[in-house]
């Protein structure tokens, strides 16, 4: 009997299918990997049985018994217990008044009670942990072991862990490996969700692989290779590659990038020593899994954020220490990683596609208004906008925001466009109109760079394929030589090429 | 989990709502500030149609109290004019009170020396050293905002308890009236005093003054390229940074000709009505000027018909309180009043009801 088994568990948010028909089966006393790509539904599945979402269809026993649950709090009650990854602790009180929050049985909180009483359950589950300690004053490790010594303290017998090493130093992934290990013997099941394969292999007794939401199987750990569940991840076999030009490897390096460093919005290092070069007429591919540091390289090419150390050359000149407009003026095209924070939703089509040129639409500090309309026009009968000029920007479709993006960046025949995600959450399509005009700024001479989760993506049109992994770049290598599985491997930290 | 939910009217956010809900949306407030404040009319022994009539209709029955509303809502029109300029940028500046102290804390002085200097050169002299020194009270925080990110709601706020003592420090040290021994100013020279529009009539040139700013919001906002910017600023800021708009630079220069204009406010006080400076120069301009930059959405003549309309119930609420004997108050708690409804129907404007 499982602990805890998931039958043909659905979820569907508007349109969007998050989990199809997904069975799951958590054995006592194991630990179970939750595989899969950003967007396949892990946390989906885990937010479910925590209680956070409703599933549309599909039933959860928990010991064999049929259960519905309604908020984390049922969730709890039935010994479930989850830490996500942003941690749910105040952090000016004690670790033991944090442990016990919501969960004191009279009205009056003794100090000193809750302190034993927390510093003996610390010792039960070996966690070794002060209670007294004001939790403000801890790593980001120690605070994770206070959310696990939470959930146990509510009694969990199932603790569901949301990529628990992604915030984590390599020695705080280690001691946390020990915790589990320890854990598991006690007789503990835990829930792992995670897309590194590397730590999947090593702490795991089985991995349940998810794929655009489905269920693609469940093995048992020691029998399975990190080449087959990197297959099993990504699990294309063919693509449509048509690429109709070698590129000629004389044409000249337009945008270099050397030894970048640069810090997440945590502090924390993001990209290290990371080094790439795009020629004219080429796309390179930077593919990852996200949060590898793709989003920080994207805001850096684009002048949004500051490296803190490191080169970035655009025919020769330095580029580190100027601004957006000047980033622009100097010939990169750029287009935002997330749509709605590239628009002025309540500005109109026109005012949006006129505002990164502002200068060049005004006259002594007034607006060419005429200039700006007739651009406008230009623009959405040339990249086919479905909108009216006047339109607010709110008001469009994804596709179309997207294409107002691209217009305003592709119109001015950009040297350099960068394209982080440019595709994400369009539909067919605007995702192969989007390809297409990528395609034909290669075709035009310009350097593209396109950041994609979505290898599919990635394979269909770029000329050399970058892997970033933890904020490096772990080898480029041609599109041709290029095949999922090599791809997943180096995704997921299992194998370094260089080029 | 019940898959058989019945159907529930729910409240759901829509992007475009329909054309005929904007002209619905005063009207809509109206009747709510009139269901409310009507509690309290009953309260007051009175009929509360006939305080809305004497509110809303009597004061534009004769001359004298139509010209009253227009002096009544010269200061608000520019108070309001100077929060528009903030907030539209998404600077909340809640310090135009203070800053309309400092604008005629300087309109006295440079008034009290103009004598024998014509009005030509006086009054543009006062105009511009309001101008300054309202900026020059919004330049810490707006500086405290954009160097540390303080936020200038707190900031603002408390600058206007500052300028209250420093006004009264200056009113009880160096400028209390010789001759009586109150706490008020001498008198600015006469060729500084802002000329009268009508004669007998409190009505003078800050009126004109208050429309020009309107004006000149009007065009700022739609024509130029500043004003673009600033709209960006305040509607999208990672957008408008992404597009290479100096962020912070923006903000800064919205915070300043916003504590400028409030200055001016307190110049045009000083000029037209009172002559001198005293401690209650103004009974909240700078607040209600928030109230109205809202109200009025912050579009330039919503923002002048806010402020007319805002005149308009100050003086019924006198005509009001004198006709039916309730007590004047009654006039701002239903401007209160009339913001919250406001505020809420313009929230509500945005959602539909559906059945789900």
């Amino acid at each position: 009997m499982y602990i805890v088994e998931m039958q043909k568990v659905t979820k569907i948010f508007g349109e969007l299918v998050a989990n199809d028909h997904v069975d799951f089966q958590l054995r006592k006393g194991e630990i179970h990997a939750l595989l899969g790509e950003n967007g396949a539904g892990k946390t989906t599945l885990m937010r479910i049985l925590y209680g956070l979402y409703q599933q549309t269809t599909g039933d959860i026993f928990i010991d064999g018994e049929k259960v519905t649950i309604n908020s984390p709090k049922d969730a709890i009650k039935k010994g479930v217990g989850m830490v996500t990854q942003h941690f749910a602790l105040v952090p000016p009180m004690t670790v033991a008044e944090n442990v016990v929050l919501g969960y004191t049985d009279s009205f009056v909180l003794d100090q000193a009670a809750i302190e034993k009483k927390v510093g003996e359950a610390a010792n039960q589950f070996s966690l070794d942990i002060n209670p007294k300690s004001i939790v403000r004053h801890l790593s980001v490790g120690q605070r994770q072991r206070v959310e696990i010594l939470k959930a146990l303290y509510r009694n969990a017998k199932v603790l569901i862990l949301d990529e628990p090493t992604a915030v984590l130093v390599p020695q705080e992934v280690d001691s946390l490996f020990e915790t589990l290990d320890r854990l598991r013997k006690d007789g503990l099941s835990v829930i792992f969700i995670s897309h590194k394969l590397d730590e999947v292999t090593k702490i795991t007794d089985r991995v349940t692989v998810l794929r655009d939401g489905k269920s693609i199987g469940t093995v048992d750990t020691v029998n399975v290779t990190q080449k087959q569940l990197a297959a099993m991840m990504v699990g294309r076999d063919t693509f449509g590659v048509t690429r109709q030009t070698e590129i000629n490897p004389d044409n000249k390096k337009i945008l270099e990038v050397e030894d970048l460093c640069a810090l997440d919005d945590k502090g924390l290092p993001a990209l290290k020593n990371l080094k790439l070069s795009i020629r004219s007429g080429e796309i390179l591919g930077i593919a990852g899994v996200g949060g590898n540091g793709q989003k920080e390289l994207a805001e850096i090419l684009s002048g949004v954020k500051a490296p803190i150390s490191g080169v970035i050359k655009i025919n020769d000149k330095n580029l580190v220490g100027k601004d957006p407009s000047e980033f622009s003026k100097m010939g990169i095209g750029r287009i935002p990683e997330d749509r709605h924070e590239g628009v002025v939703g309540d500005l109109t089509v026109y005012e949006n596609l006129a505002l990164e040129h502002l200068d060049e639409y005004s006259k002594n500090g007034f607006l060419d208004k005429q200039a700006i309309r007739k651009n406008a026009n230009e623009l959405i009968k040339n990249f086919q906008i479905k909108a009216k000029p006047t339109d607010r920007i709110r008001t469009l479709s994804g596709g179309n925001m997207q294409k107002v993006l691209l217009a305003r960046v592709l119109s001015r025949q950009p040297e350099v466009v960068i394209a982080p995600q440019p595709t994400r959450g369009l539909d067919v399509g605007a995702t192969e109109y989007v390809r297409q005009q990528l395609l034909e700024q290669r075709t035009r001479g310009a350097a593209v760079m396109l950041i994609s989760e979505d290898l599919d993506e990635i394979l269909s049109i770029s000329d050399r394929i970058a892997v970033i992994y933890e904020g490096e770049i772990v080898g480029t290598i041609n599109a041709q030589n290029a095949t999922p599985e090599k791809l997943g491997l180096m995704m997921s930290g299992a194998l370094r090429e260089k080029a | 989990m019940e898959n058989n939910e019945k159907p529930r009217w729910r409240l759901v956010k829509t992007d475009n709502p329909p054309f005929w809900v904007k002209p619905l949306i005063p009207v809509l407030a109206l009747i709510g500030t009139f269901i409310l404040t009507s509690v309290l009319i009953l309260l007051a022994d009175a009929n509360p149609f006939d305080a809305y009539y004497y509110f809303l209709f009597a004061p534009l029955e004769n001359k004298v109290s139509l010209l009253e509303i227009l002096v009544k809502s010269t200061p608000l029109m520019i108070t309001g004019v100077a929060v528009t300029y903030a907030f539209a940028t998404g600077y909340y500046n809640i310090g135009a009170e203070g800053q309309l102290y400092a604008g005629a804390i300087a309109a006295t002085g440079i008034g009290m020396s103009m004598h024998g200097v014509p009005a030509i050169v006086a009054l543009p002299l006062m105009i511009v050293g309001g101008f300054v020194a309202g900026m020059a009270w919004a330049l810490i925080p707006a500086l405290l905002k954009v160097k540390l990110a303080v936020d200038e709601v707190v900031t603002t706020l408390l600058m206007n308890s500052v300028m209250a003592y420093i006004v009264s420090a200056i009113l009880n040290g160096p400028w209390r009236d010789p001759n009586s021994g109150w706490p008020q100013s001498p008198d600015i020279a006469p060729s500084a005093v802002f000329f009268k529009l009508i004669p007998r009539s409190r009505l003078n040139f800050g009126f004109i003054l208050a429309i020009v700013l309107i004006i000149i919001l009007w065009i700022v906002m739609t024509r130029t390229s500043f004003g673009l910017k600033m709209r960006a600023v305040g509607l999208g800021k990672p957008a408008a940074k992404f597009a290479g708009i100096k962020v912070n630079r923006t903000i800064l220069t919205a915070a300043l000709i916003s504590g400028g204009i409030a200055g001016i406010a307190g110049v045009a006080e000083v000029a037209g009505i009172h002559f001198h400076l005293i401690g209650e120069i103004s009974p909240g301009y700078g607040y209600t000027g928030v109230i109205i930059a809202t109200l009025g959405s912050l579009n330039a003549f919503g923002v002048g018909l806010a402020a007319m309309f805002f005149g308009l119930v100050d003086t019924g609420a006198q005509t009001l309180s004198r006709a039916l004997g309730v007590p004047v108050y009654l006039g701002e708690v239903t401007q209160a009043t009339m913001l919250l409804v406001a505020l809420g129907v313009l929230l509500l404007q945005r959602y539909r009801i559906r059945r789900m």
